[in-house]
């Protein structure tokens, strides 16, 4: 619970600085234009070098015990989407992962009971909650290109419009993938408290960031359905920086008064943008560089020559047999190969 | 990792990231936000301590659609059609008849930020656009 109450603190401090710079200090030009691009910066050069530095480490073997039958004799049958040999399999293996988050759908409770039986049962809330929070979260990144995009693209108002907010409350379409978001997160900060063992191992980088998203997905709607702002003027800002066409940006906020929602929003984004190279949020570079995950188990139909091994110098039996096989012979030393007047090793008998 | 593995992954990563920016400089509009006009003959006519909106105009820019929430629920559920502005001023409880009365351009009033913003009321399914009509009626 401590650890919970020190990420809700940053967050707020975040909040706070937002609010002193923009209401008090007026600071909009750092909080409009400076940080943002400080932010995608940061994020970008972050998020490869990340990348880059586990690249250089060493790749461990091809490991075969994954949760399922290797490639074995022919009547034994093989697994081979869970313990692929080709290339396919291994890739149908990621989309699995990546998409629909498999190796969390493995996930079971162990309890012991009170006569000391160990009892395993059925527990997908983490699997189900990650995968609400995450596709939710994915589309409505997806929904925002409205907001640096002019003209905004078809395909980005069908989703929108038709399918994302079929819904309609009042006057106003309700976007599902908003509120699925904020369900998600917020149901994975309950479980990460309710559930003991998992609260003991939880870390203030852990609360952190479900913190972060979770007051950011309730800014967005906040703003979006109770308090509302200027969208035409946050367009401006939001165009103006993808196009980076700094005098439009200062006009914008020169001219137009900004809610403090939206300016909270804003803040904490870039404080996640800057965040996330340096923590746990790299998991989404991570996941594609997965050993378990990543590699076809062909350990025994090819060769893996560990590429960092030193030079040695080896003298092999048949090189051996060729340079003494005259000697061999003459005392009379069975010979694995024939050879020709000229001592050349003739291809090996079967 | 292979390299080749690693490498397409950073370009890809870098092009989805920087969707914005790359689309806005192959984008032919310059993105800056529009001009909404206010050349009507209406709003032509008025001048001094009548030449307003209903209510502030920074507070109309970010929040007319909750005014006209409003309206629609007092006017078709409550059937009161006289509001009372912050300042004192009453009117008229209509999209139609109020609000179209100055705002007679919906092309160049109401379809200039939506546009932009990309946002799709359905207020035109119901009113009549103040251009089809030939003015406000």
């Amino acid at each position: 619970m401590k650890n919970a109450g020190i990420a809700f603190a940053f967050v707020f401090a975040i909040l706070a600085v937002a609010y002193v710079g923009v209401e008090l200090l007026g600071l909009e030009v750092v909080f409009g234009m400076i940080l943002p691009y400080v932010a995608i910066i940061a994020f970008i050069a972050g998020f490869i070098y990340r990348i880059l530095n586990w690249a250089k480490s060493p790749v461990p073997f091809r490991i075969p015990t994954t949760a399922g039958q290797q490639k074995s004799l022919d009547f034994i049958k093989q697994n081979k989407i869970e313990n692929p040999d080709t290339k396919l399999g291994v890739i149908i293996r990621m989309a699995l992962e990546v998409f629909l988050f498999r190796s969390l759908f493995r996930n079971s409770k162990a309890e012991v009971t009170e006569e000391g039986d160990i009892v395993y049962q059925w527990e997908k809330w983490l699997w189900l909650f990650g995968l609400l929070f995450h596709w939710g979260f994915f589309l409505t990144i997806f929904r925002h290109l409205r907001f640096f995009m002019d003209p905004v693209p078809a395909f980005v108002t069908f989703w929108a419009d038709k399918i994302d907010g079929a819904f309609w409350i009042g006057l106003q379409n309700i976007y599902l993938t908003g509120l699925i978001l904020l369900a998600g997160i917020t149901a994975l900060f309950i479980r990460r408290l309710y559930l003991d063992k998992v609260r003991y191992i939880s870390l203030v980088q852990d609360y952190f960031p479900v913190v972060l998203i979770m007051c950011i997905a309730g800014t967005g709607c906040l703003m979006r359905y109770l308090t509302h702002a200027d969208v035409t003027a946050i367009k401006a800002l939001g165009v103006g920086l993808a196009s980076f066409n700094f005098s439009s940006i200062l006009e914008t906020l020169a001219t137009y008064d900004i809610s403090m929602v939206f300016w909270a929003h804003f803040t904490l984004v870039c404080a996640l943008l800057i965040y996330f190279p340096t923590s746990k949020l790299m998991h989404a570079a991570g996941i594609f560089m997965s050993p378990t995950r990543n590699m076809a188990n062909n350990n025994r139909m090819v060769r893996h020559e560990n590429p960092w091994n030193p030079e040695v110098e080896v003298h092999s039996y048949q090189e051996y047999e060729h340079e003494f096989h005259q000697k061999m012979k003459a005392v009379g030393l069975p010979l694995d190969w024939d050879y020709d007047e000229e001592g050349n090793q003739l291809p090996k008998k079967n | 990792m292979k390299k080749t593995n690693v490498i397409i992954g950073i370009v890809i990563f870098a092009i989805l990231v920087t969707v914005p920016f790359w689309s806005a400089i192959l984008s032919p509009a310059n993105g800056a936000a529009p001009e909404v006009s206010f050349d009507t003959p209406v709003i032509n006519q008025l001048s001094g301590d009548d030449y307003k909106c209903v209510e502030d105009v920074e507070w109309m820019r970010a929040h007319h659609m909750d005014l006209l929430s409003d309206w629609k629920v007092e006017v078709v559920r409550e059937g009161t059609r006289m509001y009372v502005a912050e300042d004192g001023t009453e009117y008229l409880a209509s999209l139609q008849n109020t609000c179209f009365e100055c705002h007679s351009n919906y092309e160049d009033f109401c379809l200039k930020c939506h546009t932009y913003s990309d946002v799709n009321p359905t207020c035109w399914e119901c009113h009549v656009e103040p251009n089809v009509a030939g003015g406000a009626a």
